[in-house]
């Protein structure tokens, strides 16, 4: 099967991203700063089979998100989006 | 890892094995009791981590199969990957009693609230099916007259997950519509020969595309793509479809 078949959904970065922010950042919506589509997070493409996390564009393969954790030390790049908008009120209803 | 711990707004917990029961051949259902466990959203998924007495560890995401509940307990069901790091142990050698390092309830967006009232379309490849169970038995537990349905490919009868409920839910009707779909190995007298999912299931086995319905699509990566491309072809909306992929293998790393 190709390599290209690997990738997960943004959706299971959820866990990592949760060491650092409070709330979901997976169902927040993102715009993508190459091709400025705007998608949930959680329906980038995430490749996960390398030292860290990298997080791709669904439509245009830009690189949305880089995470990694270096022996305790957390590296999070986030350039590869113009803005998040996360749904506080939603998510403060939900973990209820 | 204990300077690291400060830094964890989802903290690890403890989860003690209650119950184990044999779903397949090769997949495995734990039944966990958690302390603490703040409750769950069906579809979610927690992340299981297991450490070596040398300090090496391993992390690997689990959907959760059970309906929320008040018990305190969750159920995960694990596939065994034959090169699988973590899948073995917790198909092979966990016991009644054994604790994990759990992290969760995690996701928000792969979920299935019970006051969404709209048709709900479920496709599940192999193990796929187990977030969209979690579904299924919410819909029930909540008493949800949302109209399901579940398109559920396998690759032969005896790989199928959680067989007598689903027959039961089936047989009942209301509850859930299933169309069952085999890749290799049909049961005698299956009017459809062993194929992939095609236009064809997708239009004889779905909710059509004029009720609107959320779909759920969950399995391995390449099936994951190729029903989502099946369905915005029989003219659902791309915006209505929300995936969860497991990658090449079917272990989430």
């Amino acid at each position: 099967m190709s390599a290209t078949m690997n990738y997960l959904d943004g959706n299971a970065a959820a866990g990592e991203l949760s060491r650092i922010f409070a709330t979901d950042l997976t169902s927040a919506e993102g715009q993508c700063a190459n091709c400025a589509a705007k998608m949930r997070f959680a329906e980038s493409h995430l490749y996960s089979h390398c030292p860290g996390l990298v997080a791709r564009c669904a439509l245009c393969g830009h690189v949305l998100l880089r995470f990694a954790n270096v022996r305790g030390r957390l590296f999070l790049d986030l350039r590869g989006m113009t803005y998040l908008r996360i749904d506080a009120a939603k998510q403060e209803e939900a973990s209820n | 890892m204990a300077g690291t711990a400060v830094l964890e707004r989802v903290t690890w917990r403890v989860a003690k094995v209650v119950a184990v029961h044999d779903e397949t051949a090769t997949a495995r259902t734990l039944a966990l009791a958690v302390r603490d466990w703040p409750g769950q959203v069906a579809g979610q998924h927690v992340d299981v981590r297991l450490t070596a007495p040398d300090g090496y560890s391993a992390v690997r995401s689990y959907s959760i199969a059970s309906a929320p509940n008040s018990d305190g307990y969750i159920e995960i069901t694990v596939e065994r990957l034959p090169n699988g790091e973590v899948s073995p142990y917790l198909t092979q050698e966990v016991m009644i009693g054994d604790e994990l390092e759990l992290r969760g309830p995690i996701g928000g967006w792969f979920v299935w609230r019970n006051d969404q009232m709209e048709p709900i379309q479920l496709v599940a490849g192999g193990s796929g099916i187990v977030p969209l169970m979690a579904m299924i038995r919410s819909h029930r537990s909540a008493g949800s007259s949302a109209p399901f349905r579940l398109l559920y490919s396998v690759r032969e009868p005896e790989t199928v997950f959680y067989r007598d409920e689903l027959r039961a839910l089936s047989n009942q009707g209301d509850a859930a519509v299933i169309t069952f779909a085999y890749t290799r190995v049909t049961p005698k007298d299956w009017p459809r020969a062993p194929s992939r999912i095609d236009a064809e299931l997708i239009a004889s086995g779905t909710w059509p595309p004029a009720l609107r319905p959320t779909s759920y699509v969950c399995g391995p990566t390449l099936f994951v793509e190729n029903a989502t491309d099946l369905l915005i072809a029989a003219g659902h909306d791309r915006e209505k479809i929300r995936t969860e992929r497991f990658g090449a293998t079917g272990e989430r790393k």
